[in-house]
C-alpha cells in the first residue's frame, strides 16, 4: 500500500470512527460506569453526597424496600418462566405449522408477526378496552355464552392481574420467537428429514429426534432474550398498572420497582437515587449473570449440522 | 392420509391465530368508527355507518398533532444520524485492516450489553448538565448511542462481504476513499441499511420510557408518551380513545403492510442467522 494511499486511510479512519466513538462513549459508556458509582454514594434528590459504602445495599435488603425486592423478585420470575414455557412453546407450535405447509404461508408470515411492531402503549391499551370490567367485549363474550361468574374485572383483581399481563405479553410478543424458529427450520438440511422418513420415522419421532435437536441454536437464542425481557420487564406492567404495579403491587416488577427509587411516585413519595442505583446494579448483574450463565449451558446442547 | 390430517392441523392451528390476532385489531378499527355512546350500549356492533368526527376530534382538539409531529422528528432525526455514523464507521471497520481493529469493533459492541433504561440515572444528570435534558436534540443523541453498536455490527458485516477489488478499481480510477465509499459501496450495502433502519426505527417510534423521563414539556411530548395524557384526557369517550390508538398504530402498520418482508428481517436482525 502506498504511503499516501496509508495517510488518506488514516484521516478517513479519525473522521469516520471518532464521531461514531464519541456519542458512544458520552451517552452510553459513562453513564453505564457512572451508574455502577451512584449505588455508593449518599444521595438528596439529584445532589450526590458523601460516598457511604454498602448502606445503599443493606437498605434494599431491609424494611421497607426488602418486602418490594422480593415480591417483585418474584414477579419477574414468575414471568420468565410462564411465557418461557407458554410463549416459546406456541411460537414453535407456529413455526412449525408454517414449515409444514405451504398454502397461505406469506399471509400467516404477516399476521403473525404484525403484533410485534405494535407499540406496547398501543397493546397496553387496546387490551384495557378489550378487558373492560363493563363495557369489554371479553366479559361481554364470557357471560353471553352462559358463564357469568367468570367474568372479572381482569386487571383490577389482584389474583388475575399478573397472569393477564401475561397474556397480553403473549400477544404481543409471540411472533417474534415463532419467526426465530421458521428461521431455524428453514435452515435444517431436508435430506435428513426425507432420510429419517423413508427409514419409517413417525412425525413425532422426526420432531423429537431432529428437528428439535438442531433448532437448538435458536432455542438458546430465545431463552436469553426471554430471560432479559422477563427481568427487565416494564413497559406493559408501567402502561397498565402505573408504577406502583397496580392493583396493590400485584404486578410489581423491580424494573418499576428502579423507576420509583429513582424518579419517586405518587404513593412513594420522594426518590431515593442511592437505594435506586444499587438495585440498577442487582439487576444489572442478575441479567448479565443469567444470560452469560444460560446462553454457555444451553450452547454445549446445541450440536452441529 | 395421515400427511393430510396434520396439514389440516396446522392450518387450523395457523387459522385460529389469525382469528386471535385480527379480532382485536378488527375490534379496534371498528369501534373507532363509532360513536362513544353507541359503543357502550352496543360493543359489538359494526359501524355502518362511519363517524369520522372521532378522528377529527383527535387530530384537532388535543395535542395530536404536536405528538405525531415530535415522534417524527425524533425517530427520523435519530435514524438520520444511526445511518451516517454507521455507515462510516462500518467501512472503517469492515474493510481497513489497522491496528486497533478489533479492539475498538469489541468497544463498540460491549455497548449492547448496556441496557438503556439501567444507566437512565447517571444519563438524566448528564443530559440535565449539559442542557439537553427536555430536549428533543438530547433525545436523539441517546436513541443514537444505543442503536449504534447493533447498527454498526450490521453494517461492518455488509461491507467486509464486498469484494476487495471493487476498492482497488475504484482507487486506480482516481477515487478518494470518501467518493469510494459513497458511489461505489454505499449503493452495494442499501439492503443492510435497510435492515439498520427498521432495526433502530420501530424501538424508538414505538418507546415511552426515555421520553416519560426526559421530556416534560407538552409541547415536546412523543405520540406515545402523549397516549398516556390522551387517555386520561379522554376517559370513557371510547370512540375518540380507539380512534387515538388507531392513528398512533396506523404509520407502522402501513409500512409494515408494504414492506413486511424487511421489517420481519430487521426486527429478528440479531437473533437470526444470515
Amino acid at each position: 500500500m502506498s504511503s499516501a494511499l496509508r495517510r488518506e486511510q488514516n484521516r478517513t479512519t479519525g473522521a469516520l470512527l471518532i464521531p461514531a466513538l464519541l456519542v458512544i462513549i458520552i451517552f452510553t459508556t459513562i453513564p453505564a460506569l457512572t451508574t455502577l458509582s451512584y449505588a455508593f454514594f449518599a444521595w438528596d434528590g439529584f445532589q450526590r453526597g458523601s460516598f457511604n459504602g454498602l448502606e445503599n445495599f443493606q437498605k434494599l435488603f431491609a424494611y421497607p424496600y426488602s418486602d418490594q425486592l422480593f415480591a417483585a423478585l418474584k414477579h419477574n420470575t414468575i414471568a420468565f418462566v410462564v411465557i418461557m414455557t407458554f410463549q416459546t412453546s406456541l411460537g414453535l407450535l407456529f413455526a412449525y405449522a408454517m414449515f409444514r405447509i405451504k398454502r397461505g404461508l406469506r399471509l400467516y408470515r404477516v399476521v403473525v408477526f404484525l403484533p410485534v411492531i405494535f407499540s406496547l402503549v398501543v397493546v397496553g391499551y387496546l387490551w384495557q378496552a378489550l378487558l373492560d370490567p363493563f363495557y369489554g367485549p371479553v366479559n361481554q363474550i364470557i357471560t353471553g355464552i352462559g358463564l357469568p361468574e367468570f367474568a372479572k374485572p381482569w386487571l383490577g383483581d389482584t389474583a388475575t392481574a399478573l397472569p393477564t399481563l401475561m397474556f397480553i405479553n403473549l400477544w404481543r410478543w409471540v411472533g417474534f420467537p415463532a419467526i426465530v424458529f421458521l428461521a431455524g427450520l428453514n435452515a435444517i438440511n431436508t435430506e435428513y428429514i426425507e432420510a429419517a422418513r423413508i427409514d419409517g420415522a413417525s412425525e413425532g419421532q422426526i420432531f423429537r429426534r431432529i428437528i428439535f435437536p438442531l433448532l437448538a441454536p435458536s432455542l438458546t437464542i430465545i431463552t436469553v432474550l426471554t430471560f432479559i425481557g422477563a427481568y427487565e420487564w416494564f413497559d406493559l406492567p408501567f402502561v397498565l398498572g402505573g408504577s406502583n404495579g397496580s392493583p396493590a403491587g400485584a404486578t410489581d416488577t423491580l424494573a418499576l420497582m428502579f423507576y420509583r427509587l429513582s424518579f419517586g411516585s405518587i404513593d412513594s413519595g420522594a426518590n431515593n437515587v442511592g437505594v435506586g442505583s444499587a438495585l440498577g446494579v442487582l439487576i444489572f448483574t442478575l441479567v448479565g449473570l443469567g444470560a452469560a450463565f444460560g446462553s454457555k449451558m444451553l450452547r454445549k446442547r446445541e450440536v452441529e449440522q | 392420509m395421515k400427511l393430510l390430517r396434520s396439514k389440516i392441523f396446522f392450518q387450523g392451528v395457523l387459522i385460529i391465530n389469525s382469528i386471535m390476532v385480527l379480532l382485536p385489531v378488527f375490534f379496534l378499527l371498528n369501534s373507532s368508527l363509532r360513536e362513544s355512546n353507541d359503543f357502550a350500549s352496543t360493543p359489538f356492533a359494526l359501524a355502518r355507518d362511519p363517524y369520522w368526527e372521532n378522528y377529527s376530534k383527535v387530530w384537532s382538539e388535543g395535542s395530536f398533532g404536536s405528538y405525531f409531529f415530535n415522534s417524527l422528528i425524533i425517530t427520523g432525526g435519530s435514524l438520520i444520524l444511526i445511518l451516517i455514523l454507521a455507515l462510516g464507521a462500518g467501512f472503517v471497520l469492515g474493510r481497513y485492516q489497522f491496528k486497533g481493529n478489533n479492539l475498538i469493533f469489541g468497544f463498540i459492541l460491549t455497548g449492547m450489553l448496556v441496557p438503556a433504561k439501567l444507566a437512565i440515572l447517571p444519563l438524566f444528570i448528564q443530559l440535565k448538565w449539559m442542557g439537553l435534558l427536555d430536549s428533543r436534540l438530547g433525545l436523539i443523541l441517546v436513541y443514537t448511542s444505543a442503536a449504534l453498536p447493533a447498527a454498526v455490527f450490521i453494517m461492518s458485516g455488509f461491507f467486509r462481504s464486498l469484494p476487495n477489488d471493487l476498492d482497488n478499481a475504484a482507487r486506480i480510477d482516481g477515487a478518494s476513499e470518501i467518493v469510494l465509499l459513497r458511489r461505489v459501496l454505499v449503493p452495494l450495502v442499501r439492503p443492510g441499511m435497510a435492515i439498520v433502519a427498521i432495526y433502530s426505527a420501530i424501538p424508538i417510534w414505538n418507546d415511552f420510557f426515555l421520553p416519560l423521563v426526559f421530556l416534560q414539556t407538552p409541547e415536546k411530548k412523543t405520540l406515545m408518551q402523549g397516549l398516556t395524557v390522551f387517555f386520561g384526557q379522554y376517559a370513557s369517550q371510547w370512540g375518540v380513545l380507539f380512534a387515538g390508538l388507531c392513528l398512533a398504530a396506523l404509520p407502522l402498520v402501513v409500512l409494515y403492510l408494504v414492506l413486511s418482508e424487511q421489517f420481519i428481517k430487521g426486527l429478528t436482525a440479531g437473533a437470526v442467522k444470515g
